[in-house]
């Protein structure tokens, strides 16, 4: 690791709360529990967590797509764009919508919602390049993103298509070749090819990581595939309960996993050719309007001590870019 | 014992693209497999091959352009709804299409209960409800008085399998189940579709992409592509010892939980997809490595090795002839 790598997008001690009121009383699910992320500049940033442990709303708050009943109770949002950092809650929502698509683009868990179902998809991308550029060659722009959706390996007459004629995957690769239409400097994909099969997901895979080889920008990757980390991400953030609970290289979450949960989730991956029952993760998920005190995962751990069920443990650092959130690590460091 | 449900020359065609530019490609190209009460079998294959269809075909939500879909023995009618009269239920692929964002989940429960007659009252209906919430590890208080975007991916598609348990089913249909939750939730879910079969006698078309948790829970397995069924047998032999140039593709391209393991070599994909659908010959025989002059032209069609049946002309030698097949031009 030589020269220090540029960050693109930073968040300070976040927190995004669900508000729900209910018969008069107030449900808060606390989504994004205090997070503090550096991503940097030319790297894919993986995370992985519990279905339910708020990697989407992550996501979204990441998106800067914060609307009701998701609240930003805490902390900061920065991009940096063209160099300079800038405070992006703070924008107007115009200033937000031209962002999106431009600098940061999203590809959401089940695209279906990305597209009008009565409308062909061809007008889908008009609509959303069109409303990005103006100018003499807008027609030019829109003509080159019909251009890329077959160099991405689709089928040119996919644009005269309805999106429910397409399956699944062939809709995955239509939002992913919107999505990287505009040249974005972060791509957001949540569990993009969690409808593919193997063999296209490793083409789509393949297809995402050559957009941010030539474009070297950052992808920021959810996946419940931990063979997908695996083979793509540079670093995993390990999300448990709105938290992240440890951040590491792959090589070092698939070697050294520190944290208990972490462990859990390396262990209960099903081998290919094993069917003896796999061990999952004991327990189940605590509920994000009604966390635990202290270490949020202490009701499942083996190895809770009293200090778990009374506070939340620091960051400590493992090793360079290796940390974990835990009490049984480095439990000098936390005096 | 008749089989549960019988798929027989199942066919299915759809036109694309508008009235000048019309293709008409066969989505499900005559497709043969049988299950048994109390099995677990598997449909997995290519993104876009017909499984979804071919769930649908099986579930009454389209007609079959040819072919017959026969439950204990008795032919499927065309209008008919299965999950009324056959006991069949579905669950699909994304659970937030499955239910209306602007209403309560536990409402879609509460209905069924009623359809079906199943509680005289409301308690016995939050207790049978209750019952079933629980096989998936949720409770009735949990979900009640909840929105689909209350829960995460996850818990809705926990919540859809216990919707479809509500009328005891005999056959469920499962869409890629499991390919919205954590690795963990996955084993529990097909763990739930084990306990389901033991326990329960019920049978699940699992439909997936995910051939490790595929080959920890079925019994057999057919692998699809472009419509056709090119390999079915056990788990043992399709998935341990794949014979057909696209199941050991499939296999290959299974990513590793091991960093130290990455994909050094690069993946082609068809171009076209319709293409190979239109494809004379052998569908895969565009991209298959041990193409033969013969797969640019015939259709390869159902041999026996060992006890798998597979469409490749790469294993006529070694075949045993099945006498009842007709090849197709
Ligand atoms: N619009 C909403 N209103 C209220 N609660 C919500 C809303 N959306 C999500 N939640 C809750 O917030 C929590 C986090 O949800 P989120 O979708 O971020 O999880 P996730 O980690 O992406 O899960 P999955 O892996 O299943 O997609 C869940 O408990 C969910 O029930
Ligand atoms: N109503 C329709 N009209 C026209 N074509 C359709 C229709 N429904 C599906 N198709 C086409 O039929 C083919 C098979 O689709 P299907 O959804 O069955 O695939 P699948 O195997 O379920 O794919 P996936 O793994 O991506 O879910 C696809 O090429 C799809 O574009
Ligand atoms: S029939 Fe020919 S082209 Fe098709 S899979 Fe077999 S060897 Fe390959
Ligand atoms: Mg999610
Ligand atoms: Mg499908």
């Amino acid at each position: 690791m030589t020269a220090k790598k540029a960050t693109v997008l930073q968040t300070e001690n976040l927190q995004a709360f669900y508000v729900l009121e209910m018969q008069g009383t107030q449900k808060v699910v606390k989504a994004v529990n205090d997070v503090n992320l550096q991503i940097y500049e030319n790297e894919i940033y993986g995370i992985a967590g519990e279905s339910g442990c708020g990697k989407t709303t992550l996501l979204k708050t990441l998106f800067n797509d914060i609307v009701p009943p998701l609240r930003l109770m805490h902390g900061k949002i920065r991009y940096c764009i063209d160099s300079a950092e800038v405070d992006v809650t703070s924008l107007s929502a115009e200033e937000k919508r031209k962002l999106r698509m431009e600098f940061i683009s999203y590809i959401p868990q089940g695209s279906m919602s990305v597209f009008n179902p009565v409308q062909r998809i061809r007008g889908t991308f008009r609509d959303f390049i069109g409303s990005h550029v103006s100018g003499k060659n807008r027609a030019e722009i829109i003509e080159s993103t019909y251009q890329r959706v077959v160099e991405l390996g689709l089928p040119q007459n996919v644009l005269d298509m309805y999106p429910h004629q397409l399956s699944g995957g062939m809709r995955q690769r239509v939002t992913i070749a919107l999505a990287s239409s505009l040249n974005p400097r972060i791509m957001i994909g949540d569990e993009p090819t969690t409808a593919l099969d193997v063999v296209v997901q490793r083409g789509v895979i393949q297809m995402l990581t050559e957009i941010q080889k030539s474009l070297k920008n950052t992808i920021i990757l959810v996946t419940h595939d931990m063979g997908v980390h695996a083979n793509v991400s540079d670093r995993i953030g390990i999300m448990y309960a709105g938290k992240i609970v440890e951040e590491g290289t792959t090589e070092q979450i698939f070697a050294e996993p520190a944290h208990p949960y972490t462990r859990f989730l390396i262990n209960s991956l099903p081998k290919f050719g094993d069917k003896s029952m796999r061990e999952s993760v004991p327990g189940s998920p605590p509920s994000l309007s009604n966390l635990p005190q202290g270490c949020p995962f202490h009701p499942r751990c083996p190895h809770v001590k009293d200090i778990c069920r009374q506070q939340m443990p620091d960051f400590t650092q493992l090793d360079h870019d290796h940390k974990v959130a835990c009490w049984l690590v480095g439990e000098q460091q936390h005096g | 014992m008749a089989n549960l449900l019988e798929v027989i020359e199942l066919t299915k065609r759809y036109s694309q693209g508008n009235v000048f530019d019309k293709t008409v490609f066969t989505a499900v190209d005559q497709i043969n497999f049988h299950i048994k009460p109390a099995e677990v079998f598997t449909l997995a294959g290519e993104s876009g091959c017909g499984k979804t269809t071919t769930a649908k075909l099986i579930l009454g939500f389209e007609e079959p352009t040819s072919g017959e879909i026969r439950h204990n023995g008795i032919a499927q009618t065309r209008d008919e709804k299965p999950w009324i009269t056959k006991g069949v239920q579905a669950i699909f692929q994304d659970p937030f299409s499955t239910f209306n964002p602007l209403r309560r989940v536990e409402a879609y429960f509460h209905e069924t209960v009623q359809n079906f007659h199943l509680a005289r009252s409301k308690q016995e209906a939050v207790d049978w409800i209750d019952r079933k919430l629980r096989l998936v590890g949720l409770t009735y208080p949990e979900i009640a008085g909840k929105y689909p975007n209350e829960f995460s991916g996850g818990q809705l598609q926990r919540i859809s399998i216990a919707r479809a348990l509500v009328t005891d089913p005999k056959l469920i249909i499962a869409d890629e189940p499991v390919s919205m939750v954590d690795a963990s939730l996955r084993m529990s879910i097909v763990n739930l579709f084990k306990k389901l079969r033991d326990e329960l006698g019920v049978s699940i078309l699992y439909i997936t992409h995910d051939l490790a948790t595929a080959y920890y829970v079925s019994d057999r397995i057919a692998i699809m592509f472009r419509g056709r069924i090119v390999e079915m047998g056990s788990v043992d032999q399709v998935l341990m010892k794949p014979r057909h140039p696209y199941s050991k593709l499939l296999r290959d391209s299974i990513p590793q939980a091991d960093p130290k393991q990455r994909w050094t070599t690069s993946v082609t994909l068809a171009e076209l997809e319709q293409q190979e659908y239109l494809r004379q010959g052998c569908r895969f025989a565009g991209r298959c490595p041990d193409v033969m002059d013969i797969c640019k032209s015939v259709v390869p069609v159902d041999i026996h090795v060992e006890d798998v049946r597979i469409q490749c002309h790469k294993y006529a030698d070694s075949a045993v002839p099945s006498s009842l097949e007709e090849s197709q031009p």
